[in-house]
């Protein structure tokens, strides 16, 4: 069952990143990553990350995407027009990527032993759930790293907001 | 039955009540609407539908049928998948988080909960999330019809769904907070033990975080006042300006659809859910035998009654707002969602955490 949903929406997320990529029209392509966003929310459901699953599809599939949406819609952007793309992209991005995608292979065969396994499903018909055990992780070993992301977010937020007020 | 398996029977019996549960929602939207024509007829001194059946009450019959027959026009210069996919977007969001509602006290039958289709531990993120992907239906209709009125109608219920959605998200967390669960099933129970005195808006002091949500939700479903997408004297009818005939339908069917879902969230987040609220008053009175069929039977059709009350009172508030209050301008809107709303929740979650802290959960 788990191998089979895997299979399932690994494919769509892959299909969906390729269509991403292969659409000429920014909004198709825009929901094409819809696609991936919802695909990778059912693996890490399966994975017992049942939070992460939620969390995935209310703040990217649901805020970050119709943000993205919205703008498409808002600049009326039309369809794209294809070209070739730099040299060093061909050069220097696909042995890239291959290399990143060996290396990671590399490490989660290696420390695969160390990786719990999990039951699909069998945490989202639990009584409790991670949640308490996640935001305890995050309010205290992981405290740090959190409010330093928090303080960036912000400035992101104030820069945004000065640029707009200098138009005016 | 003996013969089958337990996975069987738990199929066998989720497939009734889904099919149940929709029935009965898809039929409740046909009367909210009919509910809503006659209601806001009388509050406005006329009669409302009144020619089909007895008081009009084949209207929405009526009305199905027309929309259904109607010839399903499509303009050239749409794009079509989207233009198809917008509707069904819509429709399957609304009437997906009515899946994971409870709507009466917990009564089994082989091992499965009869009156709720799937208890699952993230229940309200998952109504959350279901509602946040409904956007869609309404962007890419606006977008898809390749008409400037429907692009305004949904550029507005975008910007004002993505502002809302904070306000609606935030105002819910005291709540999750005082049931320490993000389970619909354990978040009912938290409000179970004295009637009306524990629900959270009275017992929990959560009276400021159920008008925000009410705010909210009025915005999340682009109803009166805040149906800007839809003002019909400056867009024409909004972003679902180029749909005819069942696409039409579906748009319309999906609005009632969110109202009884938001209502139904009201409910359960605010006002316990399905518990009486008289709570245990008068249970020496009408005491139930709970090992009897008709015991069990009737102690959960009370239950459910509770819960429909409690949502119906809801959308006859809904009605009643329509009636009387008028439209937002745009700018007031947004100034309202965000200098407001957003401020006076995350105020509301710090002085919730603080009271928990420091009465713990003796105030129940």
């Amino acid at each position: 069952m788990q191998l089979a949903l895997f299979i399932i929406f690994g494919l769509l997320a892959v299909a969906g990143a390729l269509n991403l990529l292969f659409q000429r029209h920014p909004i198709n392509s825009a929901l094409s990553l819809v696609v991936v966003m919802m695909s990778l929310a059912v693996l890490y459901w399966s994975l017992g990350a049942e939070f992460l699953a939620a969390a995935q599809v209310i703040v990217y599939a649901g805020a970050v995407m119709v943000l993205f949406v919205f703008v498409v819609m808002l600049l009326n952007a039309g369809e794209e027009e294809r070209t070739h793309g730099s040299r060093v992209a061909y050069i220097a991005g696909i042995p890239g990527a291959v290399a990143i995608f060996g290396l990671l292979t590399y490490v989660f065969l290696r420390s695969k032993g160390g990786l719990g396994t999990t039951q699909i499903g069998g945490d989202l018909s639990n009584v409790s759930s991670n949640i308490r055990d996640i935001s305890h992780m995050l309010f205290t070993s992981l405290l740090l790293p959190f409010e330093v992301t928090s303080i960036l977010i912000l400035i992101a937020i104030l820069g945004a907001v000065v640029l707009a007020r200098k138009e005016v | 039955m003996t013969h089958f398996s337990p996975f069987l029977i738990f199929l066998l019996i989720t497939i009734v009540k889904i099919a149940v549960v929709l029935v009965i929602t898809l039929t409740a939207v046909a009367y909210t609407v009919l509910l809503e024509r006659k209601v806001l007829g009388r509050m406005q001194n006329r009669w409302g539908p009144s020619r089909v059946g007895p008081f009009g009450l084949l209207q929405p019959l009526a009305d199905g049928i027309k929309l259904f027959l109607k010839e399903d026009l499509m303009p050239l210069a749409v794009e079509r998948p989207l233009f198809v996919l917008a509707p069904v977007i819509a429709l399957a969001c609304a009437l997906t988080s009515i899946a994971v509602v409870p709507f009466g006290a917990p009564a089994y039958y082989k091992g499965v909960n009869l009156t709720q289709i799937s208890d699952i531990n993230i229940g309200l993120l998952v109504v959350l999330g279901v509602t946040s992907i409904g956007v869609y239906g309404i962007a890419l209709a606006g977008w898809s019809s390749n008409n400037k009125y429907s692009l305004f109608g949904s550029l507005r219920a975008t910007a004002q769904v993505i502002s809302y959605e904070l306000a609606l998200g935030l105002s819910l967390v005291g709540v999750v907070m005082r049931a320490g669960s993000l389970r619909l099933r354990d978040i009912v129970d938290s409000q179970a033990a004295h009637g009306m005195r524990s629900w959270n808006i009275f017992g929990g002091l959560q009276i400021l975080a159920f008008f925000i949500y009410l705010m909210a939700a009025y915005a999340e479903t682009n109803r009166s006042p805040f149906d800007l997408p839809e003002a019909e004297s400056e867009l024409v009818a909004g972003y679902h300006t180029e749909y005819s005939s069942m696409k039409f339908a579906m748009y319309f069917m999906a609005e009632y659809a969110n109202m009884i879902t938001v209502a139904c969230v009201a409910t359960l987040m605010f006002f316990g859910g399905a518990s009486s609220p008289f709570g245990h008053l008068f249970d020496r009175v009408f005491s139930f035998n709970m090992h009897s069929l008709s015991g069990i039977l009737l102690s959960t059709l009370i239950s459910i009654f509770w819960f429909v009350f409690k949502v119906f009172s809801f959308i006859m508030l809904y009605i009643w707002v329509r009636a009387t209050v008028p439209r937002f301008r745009y700018d007031q809107l947004m100034g309202f969602g965000w200098k407001f709303l957003l401020p006076v929740a995350m105020a509301n979650i710090l002085f919730t955490a603080l009271a928990l802290t420091f009465f713990g959960h003796s105030n129940t």
